[in-house]
């Protein structure tokens, strides 16, 4: 895994938002194909590195390479059509919930994909509300319809905020199943979450992030299993590391 | 109650009726040209100065029609900027003067209305790969409620509207005659069951197109 190219790269990346410093990360490669768990307590830091990594901010200093161009300016379309983000709290356009699931493919021109859109349905459970109007949805439901919106157009990046936060066990499974799915084709996922077996089921590795800075980055297992540093041994034990 | 069914089979009715629907939509068809797309921009884009242009658009909402009569009357007149083009006292002068009245309230209640809709879903939509142009379209058709009412309300301050068109237009007869100066017309000559029909028209043509209205914007949002 090491041996791949590096797809993003950050180097000396720090955010802030007015005096504060929200996001201070003096390197990380995140490798193609490969999952990586971002774990922390809420306000570490960890839903602005997705929208740094999604190009929706640019980073107070530093830069971000992805695919071995730096992204200094607003990115190019097709470089941003590559990436996309479940986020925390997602937003469903108020049109039926089929139609939410065809917005990506339609911004790009594609056609609707209906057999690969019919999967995702199923896989998640949606099939039945496949017309429904997406605004009549549960906070369960919606997940799970940005999870098959940001499928649908098949993204080479899938950044993932608490994806699973409102979903009750056998929800969790059908989403975990299907970013399995989509790890098996290549698709590179940064997957946030503060879900310790979350990490450990789909991640390759783990990192925590405390008050904007990673405190410890390492395969899943040996972070989990094997903590250096006090803090996230803390953290993985539950004790308040804020 | 028989007078009054007399008065709607009266001839000039129905091409009182005619003119005011071809001035309105006319004006409201081109105030929602302007006005639509100002008022989205309005409502997506920060720049300085800002909250000027939104004093004035909402200074522009609350004018009285017929100080935008007298100033259209001015410029229109023979002595007038635009007294060569001879447009007063005909239907066009009615139209610029309903366009004028409604473009601040088709531009601003949009801006209100694209304002309106969450930030959240532009960041969403520009994550789902849309261009600027395709998530500004998108966040005007999330806010598609507020635009139609923006362009409902515009319909009714207009087509209700009759001092502007009074001054520009002159309600002359079987040219610029409309149902709002015909209706103060007949009621000054004492013809209140004529008065009356042409109220009942002008309600029941304002209550067709709001249908109309309403309907485009239940089928946008099946889109």
């Amino acid at each position: 895994m090491t041996a791949a190219p590096a797809l993003y790269r950050l180097e000396s990346v720090q955010h802030r938002y007015g005096e504060r410093v929200v996001l201070d990360v003096e390197r990380l490669e995140i490798t193609r194909g490969e999952t990586l768990a971002v774990m922390g307590p809420s306000g570490s830091g960890k839903s602005t590195l997705l929208r740094l990594l999604q190009f929706l901010e640019r980073p107070s200093a530093g830069r971000i390479w992805f695919d071995d161009r730096a992204i200094d300016a607003e990115p190019p379309l097709d470089v941003r059509r590559r990436v996309t983000t479940v986020f925390q709290r997602p937003f469903v356009l108020n049109r039926s919930v089929r139609a939410n699931l065809t917005y990506g493919l339609r911004v790009r021109g594609w056609s609707d994909r209906p057999a690969e859109i019919d999967h995702l349905l199923n896989a998640l459970g949606l099939a039945t509300l496949a017309h429904a109007p997406a605004h009549s949805l549960s906070g369960g439901e919606v997940q799970r319809v940005a999870l098959a919106r940001a499928l649908a157009f098949a993204p080479d990046v899938l950044l993932l905020d608490e994806p699973t936060a409102n979903l009750d066990p056998r929800n969790v499974r059908l989403v975990e199943n299907l970013i399995r799915e989509r790890q098996s084709q290549g698709v590179t996922v940064v997957l946030a979450t503060h879900q310790i077996f979350q990490a450990r089921r789909l991640a390759h590795r783990a990192a925590l992030l405390l008050d904007g800075q990673f405190v410890e980055m390492a395969p899943t297992a040996e972070l989990l299993d094997h903590a250096r540093d006090p803090r996230t041994r803390a953290f993985l034990t539950g004790d308040m590391v804020y | 109650m028989s007078q009054l069914l007399t008065e709607f089979r009266r001839p000039e009715l129905l091409q009182i009726v005619a003119l005011t629907l071809r001035v309105t939509g006319a004006a409201l068809f081109l105030a929602t040209l302007a006005g639509v797309p100002i008022g989205a921009l309005l409502g997506l884009v920060r720049f300085r100065g800002q909250r000027l242009v939104t004093l004035a658009l909402y200074t522009g909402m609350g004018l009285p029609p017929v100080v935008v009569g007298l100033f259209v009357y001015l410029f229109l007149s023979s002595g007038g900027p635009l007294g060569v083009l001879g447009w007063l006292f005909t239907p066009t002068a009615m139209i610029v003067v309903q366009a004028i009245i409604a473009f601040p309230l088709v531009a601003g209640l949009t801006m209100s209305a694209v304002a309106g809709v969450d930030r959240a879903v532009r960041q969403q939509v520009f994550a789902l790969g849309a261009s600027r142009w395709q998530s500004a379209w998108t966040v005007l058709l999330e806010a598609r409620v507020g635009v139609t009412a923006a362009i409902v309300a515009a319909f009714g301050g207009i087509i209700s509207e009759v001092g502007a068109v009074m001054l520009v237009g002159g309600n002359i007869e079987g040219q610029t005659r409309v149902l709002t100066t015909a209706i103060v017309l007949y009621t000054r000559q004492g013809e209140f069951a004529l008065a009356m029909a042409l109220g009942v028209v002008l309600i029941a043509v304002a209550f067709g197109a709001n249908v109309l209205l309403l309907r485009l914007q239940g089928r946008l949002r099946d889109q």
